[in-house]
Parts: structure tokens; sequence; C-alpha cells
């Protein structure tokens, strides 16, 4: 079971976690954390026409939070704000049981469908993409 | 010296399996088991005696009093209090503290007056403090921490005559140091403050006397010493109790009621408002009696003997740190540590698929983590039916975890 967790792919980005650091002339910079296991995300976007043209982040904490946001930050750039709430939908549907998102970059993203089975990592996993939820509402100043 | 098969076998969850693996059950700082004898007296209580408690006129309701009363001198006893009437039933920690910051602090503090406690507080010793710190214009401040996480002797001449309140965790869930706190108290009261301890994890764990230790307010949780959830002790001089507005307002609180106003009851029960839990009160007084039967110094014992031998063990291990005083006399049972690599969330889940449960995060104390700069930490915590055989199979664990990660 433990394989299905730690598979090498998010082993693989939380060692070498993509888009890491800040990001100078950010539209949106907005931190997330975890108030119990101390699991942070700082997210930073670019957004022009609707669109994520740039996302990066700064952070620590536990392998699942940190490999959820370096394949988050790959998957939403190029996408439009509306894309990426669904895209947020899908993650947390995965998570619920549902099934894994398809689509152009998002392969990486399978991987984490393991961490359903693991009920107390469900909100590591999901960190990030609440931080996105939060940067897009906070962008359009809902 | 405690029997350690016996004591196993009184604990009915320790034989059950997780993911298919004999538990170890190494969270005993976050909550404690609990022994039939304590399991059987809630439901006792439940089977026989169950009414409500100072008001029926029947003997159900005699019964359940006698009981409740006879909880509150069991465990009055138990803390050398002088007298019963110390001793206040309350929820839990948490609410000892907010009672007496709300109750005690509301009443004391000004613009200008302090508020001490120290860089690693659990947040139930800091954010009740901080509100009614805000509330009534004083400010909140912290003692330093030494590099062991133990509060250094030099830090208490930091107190002045604007300390009003002096509020110490006595010993430290998040790292087991167990502070000098004897020497904390005869400062505060040297500059005219009271000192409230938060025995959360003393209490359950080595003898507490509240006379020899000289403080004036003491809280603890029944779940963490072999107790059921949902009931605490808020301890206190009389004399302060007495002078102190009350918590909540309702029945069983007061002594007489008029339209426009009311007086109130004699402590305890000036805190007491509302039905309160008899039959965890009734299970509290079982567990006190579970863990006198043992011996208090025994159990210390015991847990200094697997300190000593986890402390070792553990700082052996490569990239593994463990915090708190490496002298295991300075050191309850609590195993805080951080393995090079590994996040302790993801040890913590490694750890779990071979049934051994540790808490791992910032164990409620935000700001001492911050302070260190780390994340969290991975906490292994025992307690009178832990082994050191339970201790090798968390070594073991990490090894495990070490493998997962490719560090092996
Ligand atoms: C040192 C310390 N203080 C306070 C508390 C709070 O206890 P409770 O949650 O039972 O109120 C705990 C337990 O979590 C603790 O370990």
């Amino acid at each position: 079971m433990l394989d299905e967790l730690y598979r090498e792919i998010i082993l693989d980005h939380y060692r070498n976690p993509r888009n890491r650091g800040e990001l100078a002339d950010a539209d949106t910079k907005v931190r997330g954390n975890n108030p119990i296991c101390g699991d942070e995300v700082t997210l930073y976007l670019k957004i022009a026409d609707g669109k994520i043209d740039a996302a990066r982040s700064t952070g620590n904490g536990c392998s699942i939070s940190q490999a959820s946001t370096s394949m988050m930050t790959q998957a939403i750039v190029g996408r439009s704000l509306d894309d990426a709430l669904a895209l947020i939908g899908e993650v947390e549907g995965m998570m619920r049981g549902g099934g894994v998102p398809e689509g152009p970059d998002l392969d990486d993203l399978a991987a984490l469908e393991g961490v359903r089975k693991f009920p107390s990592r469900v909100k590591c996993a999901l960190l990030p993409w609440e931080t996105l939820k939060q940067s897009i509402q906070e962008y359009r100043g809902t | 010296m405690l029997n350690e098969q016996q004591i196993r076998a009184d604990f009915p969850i320790l034989s059950r399996t997780v993911h298919g693996k004999p538990l170890v059950y190494l969270d005993s700082a976050a909550t404690s088991q609990k022994p039939r004898q304590v399991i059987e007296a809630i439901v006792d209580y439940y089977r026989v005696h169950n009414a409500n408690v100072h008001r029926g006129i029947h003997a159900l309701g005699d019964e359940a009093t006698e009981l409740f009363e006879q909880a509150r001198a069991t465990v009055a006893k138990f803390i050398n209090a002088r007298d019963p009437r110390e001793v206040v039933f309350v929820r839990n920690t948490t609410e000892a503290i907010n009672l007496v910051a709300r109750a005690y602090g509301g009443r004391v503090l000004g613009p200008g007056d302090e508020v001490w406690t120290s860089a690693v507080e659990h947040h139930s010793n800091l954010v009740p403090w901080q509100r009614i710190a805000a509330e009534r214009g004083a400010t909140t401040r912290y003692f330093p921490m030494d590099d062991e996480q133990s509060l250094p002797e030099s830090a208490l001449e930091m107190l002045t005559n604007r300390a009003k309140i002096v509020a110490l965790v006595h010993v430290s869930n998040a790292f087991g140091t167990i502070h000098p706190v004897e020497r904390a108290i005869a400062a505060a009261h040297a500059v005219g403050a009271v000192v409230l301890l938060d025995a959360a994890q003393s209490v359950p764990h080595m003898p507490v006397d509240v006379q020899a230790l000289d403080c004036d307010f003491l809280a603890f949780s029944g779940h963490k010493m072999c107790g059921p959830m949902g009931i605490g002790v808020l301890w206190g001089r009389l004399e302060l109790l007495e002078a102190m507005d009350p918590f909540l307002g309702g029945g069983s609180m007061i002594q007489e009621v008029f339209y426009d106003h009311a007086t109130w009851a004699e402590p305890p029960h000036k805190f007491e408002a509302g039905t309160p839990n008899v039959a965890d009160a009734v299970g509290l007084a079982a567990a006190v009696r579970y863990l006198e039967s043992l011996g208090m110094a025994n159990i210390r014992a015991h847990e200094r003997d697997l300190v000593a031998y986890g402390l070792r063990a553990l700082g052996e291990l490569p990239g593994v740190r463990v915090y708190g005083p490496a002298d295991p006399d300075r050191h309850g049972g609590v195993l805080s540590f951080t393995v090079e690599g590994i996040h302790p969330h993801d040890l913590g889940t490694i750890l779990d698929q071979e049934g051994i449960a540790i808490r791992s995060g910032q164990h409620c104390c935000h700001p001492a983590m911050r302070a260190l700069g780390i994340s969290g930490t991975a906490r292994a915590s025992v307690y009178l039916y832990s082994l050191r055989q339970e201790l090798d199979q968390l070594v073991a664990g990490i090894a495990r975890a070490r493998e997962v990660f490719d560090l092996a």
C-alpha cells in the first residue's frame, strides 16, 4: 500500500520540485497552511487575459504536499482561470474516489490517486489546490 | 518495577492489530489508552447509579452525588490538595486554563500588566492569555528556551512586579522537557504573581503534589491519565477560587437568583455551571485509583527507563535529531525527533503501516516550532504500558522509512 502513496514520480517531485522560488511581479501571492501538521505553501501566479502565465511556489512540508504543489505548478501554466478551477474540482474529486484528471500536462498528477487511501494525508495533497482556489478568488476580487 | 504483562492485560485495546500488525501505541501524550477498570466504572455508573447530581430527592440522585463528590475527593488526595473544594471539574486542560484566564485574569489584569508564559507552550496555554490580555490592555510575554528546549533559570530574572500571572507548562508535550518549575514558582511569587501550571503531561506520569510545588493553579486532563475524554481538572487555592468571578453562568453555580441579579455558590460549584460530567468524573476517579495502585513513582521510573533507552537508540540513528534534554532525569515520556530527508508526516504514515502509532507535526506549539525553524517533529510518547521492545520496533520502522525514501 505504501508503494501506492510513495510512487517514484511523487518522490521525484518532492526531491526536485519544479517551479520553485518566488516570482517577481507576481499578480497574486497567497500563503496556505495546514495547522495540524505544519505544511505550508506560498503560491505566486502571473495572470494575463484571464490565463495563468507563470506559477511558482515556496514553502515546506511533507512529500505529498510539496509534490502536489510541484505538479500543480506544472499543470496550471497556460490554463485559463476557469480551466484551473475545473481542474481543482477534478483533483478534489480524485481524492474522493473519482477518476484521475486527464489531459495534456496532467500525467504526473494521476500519481496522487494513491493518496486517497490515506485519509489523514488527503489534506496534504489538497493544500496547494486550496491555495490556488484562494489565489483565483483573490485575483477576481471575490 | 511495574509488572508489564499484567498491566498490558488491563488494556483491551493493546491487543488489537492495525494494518494486520500488532498495535504499537506510542501516542499516549495525545491521549492515553484506558484500562478495563476505568471502562467498567463508567459502564457501572450508567447501568446502576445514573441520576442528576445535587438535585434529585431520591436514592439514585444521592448515589450519583456521592460518587461525584467522592471522585472529587479522590482527585484532591491524588495531587495532595488541602481541600476537595479546591478541585473543579471541567472538560479538559484547555477549559481549565480558559477558566482561570477569564475568571482570574479578567479580574486582576489591567493596562501595563504582564502575563508570562514560555516559548514552548501548548496553544491552550497561549491563546487564552493572549485573548484576555488583549481585552484588558495587558501584554503577554515569553520566557526564552535554552538549546535543550528547557526554561533557563536566568530567564526568571526578566520578571518584574508588572507580572501578575505566570502560566507555565510543567512537562512539555512537544519536547518532553521537565521544566524546573519550582524555581519559576518561587521567582513568580517573589514579584507577587500567581502561577498556573499546565500539568497535562506531568500529573499522568509522575508524582505531583500541589502543596510541595507551591503553585496557585494546576490544570490537567483525565484522558491523558487513563481516564475518559471529557473530564479534566482545575485545582486552585481555595482563597483564590473564592475571590474569583464565576466562569459560565447557569444552574448549580448560583446561591440565589432574582430577576435582576444572582449570587454565587461557593467553590467548586461556582465554576461548575449546568449538569456536570458525572460518569467521566467517576471514570477519572477509577483511573486515579488505578495509577495509585501502581504507584506514581514507579510509573515515572518505568518511563524514565524507556526514555533513557529511547534517547540512546534514536541518538544512534543516522540523520536523527532528538529534541529536549539529553538527561533522562529531566526528560518526560516524550521523544520528539526529526529524521533528515523525511518529513515527520511521511514518517508517521510509514510507521502507521507497521502498526506503530506516533504523532507528527507541530503538537499544538506553532510558535516553538517557528522559533526552532522546523516544520514539525515526529513524536513517540510512552506510558505505563509501553515496552522497550516497542521502541525497538520504532527504530526498525524508521529504518524502513529511510528505505522508502532511498536514504538507506
Ligand atoms: C502540555 C499540554 N497542555 C495542554 C493540552 C491540552 O489538553 P486538552 O486537549 O485535553 O485540553 C495538552 C494536550 O494536548 C498538552 O499536552
